[in-house]
């Protein structure tokens, strides 16, 4: 399987199957659309007749460019076919019972009241709570004993707001750092907040013991301040700009994302992009709302062309300022076409629910962050460990191959079959296809792929 | 005349036969928190291909 684009100038082949990325003239864009369903002669006729008007190009160019197409699928790079389904499942059957992640809801709780927040304003649809030490020590101990072979493990605090337990949490990565070396463990810990409770306590914290820190805000004041507001209404833009910025200086300006919201109501959120840099801020991520599709400000088929236009016009921010020595990254950008992930992990997905799973504060497992609350997916607790194993199954299915919908698609081993919770939060199923996620997806990778390809050119 | 440049990439074929280890990042911890990033993610053992 092919897929085709033109984009920023380029014209652009992927070949699926092999991960191959050609740039190509407009001969050989032609001519690869055709390739495999017109015979050689009758092709190289037809292509030359189209561009024989044009200047240059001869019949002996068109021959051999076909030429060229038939050597780079000799060599696997065009046209490859797919002969990974036998693998589908092969991943998490060989790591069954292994779990290396866990994202950590040590408050159940927040301190803002954001409409669009997923989680109910941090209490998941129940009531408030703070995750207890004994808890957590308890979700690591579950975590290290569980984790196989797996040298890195990965604890992301998380919430509601996880600075509200913020002794607790300082408690946990002591607890931590002091049995990895025996347990021959490394642990990677994040931490996402709004912000409010940053201070120089915080600050230091997170810059000695945080892999990653995720950062809450909008864009625009004007954007952040509708729907991150406190419990009396007030906009919280100005009191924690100043402390993400202080925080990002001391952390040298690196591992970390601004990490923004954009809904209904902000379409256009390359002006939060521009007003994050403006901010002094360089390392990106903008999403989607994820809500109902009636909530006022969940985003509409009208919104699609606007947004997937933003996307393209990103990709050009991006690169324009790299070239004027100006760089900043946008999460969904960063893609590392030789180095990125093997098929195995493409073909299997993120892991939520196998190797990836939430605890919530009274130490219940769900299979990732966005399904705490749902109580059919409760997996069990980190005192017994999965007792749900039917659940756990409807994760563990969870592959490229799972949804027939996706068989024709040529980002399936990019996206690695999407995210359960936005399958299941738009269809009722994690194995459903979450459509307007699936049109975001893939104009983020052509995107990213064709930065990326400016960037090694 | 030269009509099609490849990009330098990893190729999925080759990765089957060293992938696997599961060492990488769970995507979903990197950034976002609410949509994937698989294809974002980087592995330790792609060098090993060359």
């Amino acid at each position: 399987m092919i897929h085709q684009y033109k984009l920023g100038g380029v014209n652009i082949v992927l070949d699926v199957n092999s991960g191959a990325v050609h740039t190509v003239d407009d001969v050989a864009y032609d001519m690869i659309a055709r390739f495999e369903t017109e015979e050689k002669d009758a092709l190289i006729d037809a292509v030359f007749n189209t561009y024989k008007d044009a200047g240059g190009v001869t019949k002996e160019d068109v021959a051999e460019c076909w030429e060229e197409i038939a050597e780079l699928k000799a060599a696997g790079k065009l046209f490859q076919p797919d002969t990974f389904r036998p693998m589908a499942g092969e991943l998490k059957a060989r790591t069954s019972g292994v779990v290396k992640a866990l994202c950590l809801h040590v408050a159940h709780t927040c301190n803002l009241n954001c409409e669009y927040c997923f989680a109910s304003q941090g209490k998941f649809h129940g009531e408030r709570a703070l995750m207890s030490f004994e808890t957590g020590k308890a979700a690591l101990d579950f975590l290290v004993a569980h984790s196989g072979s797996r040298r890195n493990l990965e604890v992301d605090f998380f919430g509601g707001e996880p600075l509200m337990n913020f002794g607790v949490v300082k408690e946990l990565v002591a607890y931590a750092r002091s049995i990895e070396k025996e347990a021959g463990k490394h642990f990677r810990f994040t931490l996402t907040t709004n912000g409010v409770l940053i201070d120089d306590d915080v600050i230091d914290f997170a810059n000695r013991e945080c892999a990653n820190v995720v950062l809450s805000l909008d864009g625009r004041k004007e954007i952040h301040d509708h729907f991150r507001v406190d419990r009396n209404g007030k906009g919280s833009f100005d009191a924690i700009v100043p402390k993400f910025q202080k925080l990002v200086e001391k952390r040298g300006g690196k591992n970390y994302y601004m990490r923004g919201t954009f809904t209904h109501r902000n379409p256009d959120f390359l002006k939060d992009i521009e007003t994050m840099l403006d901010l002094g801020f360089t390392e990106l991520s903008m999403e989607p709302v994820v809500c109902a599709p009636e909530d006022p400000y969940a985003l509409t088929q009208e919104d699609l062309p606007v947004i997937l236009e933003q996307y393209e016009k990103l990709a050009e921010l991006m690169i324009r300022r790299r070239k004027e020595g100006r760089p900043f990254t946008f999460y969904h950008y960063m893609i590392d076409l030789k180095g990125g992930p093997c098929i195995y992990k493409r073909i299997s997905g993120c892991g939520s629910g196998t190797e990836y799973m939430a605890v919530t504060p009274w130490g219940d497992l769900y299979p990732c962050h966005q399904f705490v609350g749902e109580e059919q997916y409760k997996l069990g607790d980190v005192w017994h460990g999965v007792d749900n194993t039917a659940a756990q199954e409807e994760f563990a299915a969870c592959n490229v191959y799972a949804r027939e919908e996706c068989a024709d698609c040529w980002a399936k081993l990019y996206c690695s079959g999407g995210c359960a919770a936005n399958a299941f939060h738009a269809t009722g199923s994690v194995r459903g296809v979450y459509k307007y996620g699936c049109e975001l997806f893939k104009k983020r990778m052509e995107c990213a792929i064709m930065a990326e390809i400016e960037k090694q050119s | 005349m030269k009509h099609i440049n490849t990009v330098e990439t990893r190729n999925l074929c080759e990765s089957a036969k060293n992938g696997g280890c599961g060492e990488c990042q769970t995507s979903c911890q990197s950034a976002c928190k609410t949509s994937c990033g698989i294809a974002n993610q980087k592995c330790e053992n792609a060098q090993k291909e060359d």
